[in-house]
């Protein structure tokens, strides 16, 4: 197969049309308008529980921001992305597309980036409005960990939008693509942390679990948690689980990696699928 | 230099044990009105997917417009085709227009081009309508509107006029002859015989993967020398004395039906039964003589496969 060369407008014209299409149908304003309700719900009522109401400072907002956000960007991504090929295909309208003079490969980081663009904008759009909204009560470092927190939502996002589209790419029909994009979540989002839990428990009587951070860091899931815990020393003493990981696992950089290869990866299969 | 619009060598496609396209040979020429007909199955939608570089062939070679379909001068190929797939159902959530607008942009055509494409399919006024409200025809006006996008030289229609009704085949057909006028070349499929018959420059029978015959219509009767049928009136009781006097000829075969008779018999045959029955005027009242249809053709050929 002779080497082609990548052109940018067809990537354009069609990360364009996915992005539009969410903001037509008023996808992005709607998980925009969740996640600022989520937000500002949980930052003045989150204590309620312990008989107070009334903001409890954002160390422990974004606490409970990240349990919320670890379940619902997920299952938004795949959602978002579980359709991107597949959909196409079942339609008819796959082979039109790749008869005009567009190749595979940008066909498919069109779709990525189009819809990352809308899953990104409704979590910035979101939280961001959220955040402007605390923010006169809310000191610098504050609004600096928020802003981290946000950042992670958005690559947390990326990535699991990233393995929707390689289910997409790899799914023979839409049924199966949903369900498969379901059964991801389930796992990797409920099920995966208590494998590790019954791990370390086992483990704790018979064997050393020098592997353990990395089986965290299989999980892109994990990786939110673990990035927005270690910044605030409040926040660390919440979760039991992070004082298992070595300072130098646990190093933003190294998170922040990790969860870019998790993005890359994902979409890097899907493009070599879909030759 | 002129390059014939589509030339395939010796074309295969496996998938897994199946063969969809077994060894097909076809060069339509540049300017050419072309049908490609089959049953459902018979694999013309597997060459058409080959054609567009959809499919990689298992074997054999394929060019279009003179360029082996891979590659970037490939994409540059893709900018002069136009296709329309066979069952297409395009974005519901969108408008005609904004349908054509998109296909637009991919193939770096005209964007003011739209509409008048719209218009000249018939569907100049639902184009701001979104096509979840369109009907099967319009779906598929739409589909061939997209196709014709960009001023294509190479038309690639797989079933065209499914779900078109007898005005909007019409249509299409007028529309395709203008374009033919004006050098385009056209590969359409069908089912459909009746409809193709008069309507192609020339033809191929495709059946099980294979190429079972290619030429005109007028090539393709010649090629299988299919029988001529002589439809007679005859003079009431005349039936006996008819099958009487064609007991000799060897190559005659008679049904009798009532005052009715057909008989059967090979083209060169022609003149020597004319002769014998103009003997028997007081048997014969009338007669006709019926030219195999392409309908005949094209059973003649599945048949003999």
């Amino acid at each position: 197969m002779k080497k082609i060369a990548i052109e940018f407008k067809p990537i354009s014209v069609i990360a364009g049309k996915e992005f539009w299409d969410r903001i037509r149908n008023r996808w992005v304003l709607a998980v925009a308008v969740i996640f600022t309700v989520f937000a500002l719900v949980i930052a003045y009522f989150g204590a309620a529980q312990q008989g107070a109401v009334g903001f409890r400072g954002m160390d422990v907002t974004i606490a409970s921001l990240v349990s919320l956000v670890i379940y619902l960007v997920p299952l938004i991504a795949l959602i978002l992305g579980y359709d991107a090929i597949v959909g196409e295909r079942e339609r008819g309208s796959l082979e039109l597309l790749l008869s005009l003079p567009i190749t595979r490969f940008e066909l498919l980081i069109g779709k990525f980036l189009g819809l990352a663009g809308a899953l990104s904008f409704s979590t910035l759009a979101g939280f961001g409005l959220a955040g402007v909204l605390l923010s006169y009560q809310l000191g610098a470092t504050a609004l600096y960990h928020y802003a981290g927190f946000m950042l992670s939502a958005l690559l947390l996002g990326m990535a699991f939008l990233s393995i929707a589209i390689l289910v997409s790419v790899m799914a023979s029909d839409r049924m199966r693509a949903s369900g498969v994009a379901i059964g991801l979540w389930f796992f990797l989002v409920l099920v995966y942390d208590l494998l590790l839990l019954g791990l370390l428990v086992l483990a704790e009587k018979r064997f050393s679990l020098s592997f353990f951070p990395v089986l965290l860091y299989l999980n892109p899931a994990d990786i939110f948690r673990i990035l927005n815990v270690f910044g605030f020393k409040e926040v660390r003493d919440l979760y039991g689980l992070a004082t298992v990981l070595p300072a130098a696992l646990a190093s933003p950089w190294m998170l922040g990696s990790a969860m870019v290869l998790w993005i890359v990866a994902p979409l890097g299969v899907a493009v070599w699928r879909f030759k | 230099m002129a390059y014939n619009a589509i030339e395939i060598q010796g074309a295969v496609k496996h998938f897994g044990p199946t063969r969809a396209v077994d060894g097909v040979d076809l060069t339509v020429r540049t300017g050419e009105l072309f049908g490609l007909i089959g049953h459902n199955g018979a694999g013309k939608t597997t060459l058409f997917k080959m054609m567009l570089g959809l499919l990689p062939p298992t074997r054999g070679d394929i060019r279009i417009d003179g360029q082996p379909v891979r590659g970037d001068a490939f994409r540059e190929v893709r900018r002069r085709i136009g296709y329309l797939p066979e069952s297409l159902a395009l974005y519901d959530n969108l408008s005609g227009l904004e349908i054509m607008q998109f296909f637009a942009r991919l193939k770096n055509a005209d964007l003011a081009s739209c509409l008048p494409l719209l218009e000249k399919v018939g569907l100049a006024d639902a184009a701001r309508r979104r096509v979840r409200g369109y009907s099967k025809g319009m779906r598929q006006r739409l589909g061939f509107a997209q196709a014709l996008l960009g001023s294509p030289r190479l038309l690639f229609l797989d079933e065209p006029t499914n779900g078109l009704d007898p005005q909007g085949i019409r249509e299409f057909y007028q529309l395709l002859r203008e374009l033919r006028e004006q050098g385009v070349t056209a590969l359409l499929s069908s089912h459909i015989l009746a409809e193709i018959q008069l309507r192609v420059d020339r033809l191929a029978l495709m059946k099980t993967g294979k190429m079972q015959a290619l030429g005109t219509v007028a090539e393709l009767r010649e090629a299988l020398n299919l029988p001529l049928d002589f439809q007679l009136t005859l003079a009431p009781g005349a039936g006996e004395s008819l099958q009487r006097a064609l007991a000799g000829q060897p190559a005659a075969s008679v049904q009798l039906d009532k005052d009715t008779a057909h008989v059967r018999c090979p083209r060169e045959h022609k003149m020597a039964l004319l002769h014998l029955l103009t003997n028997l005027e007081d048997s014969v009242v009338d007669l006709q003589i019926r030219e195999p249809s392409l309908e005949d053709v094209f059973l003649g050929y599945s048949d003999a496969a």
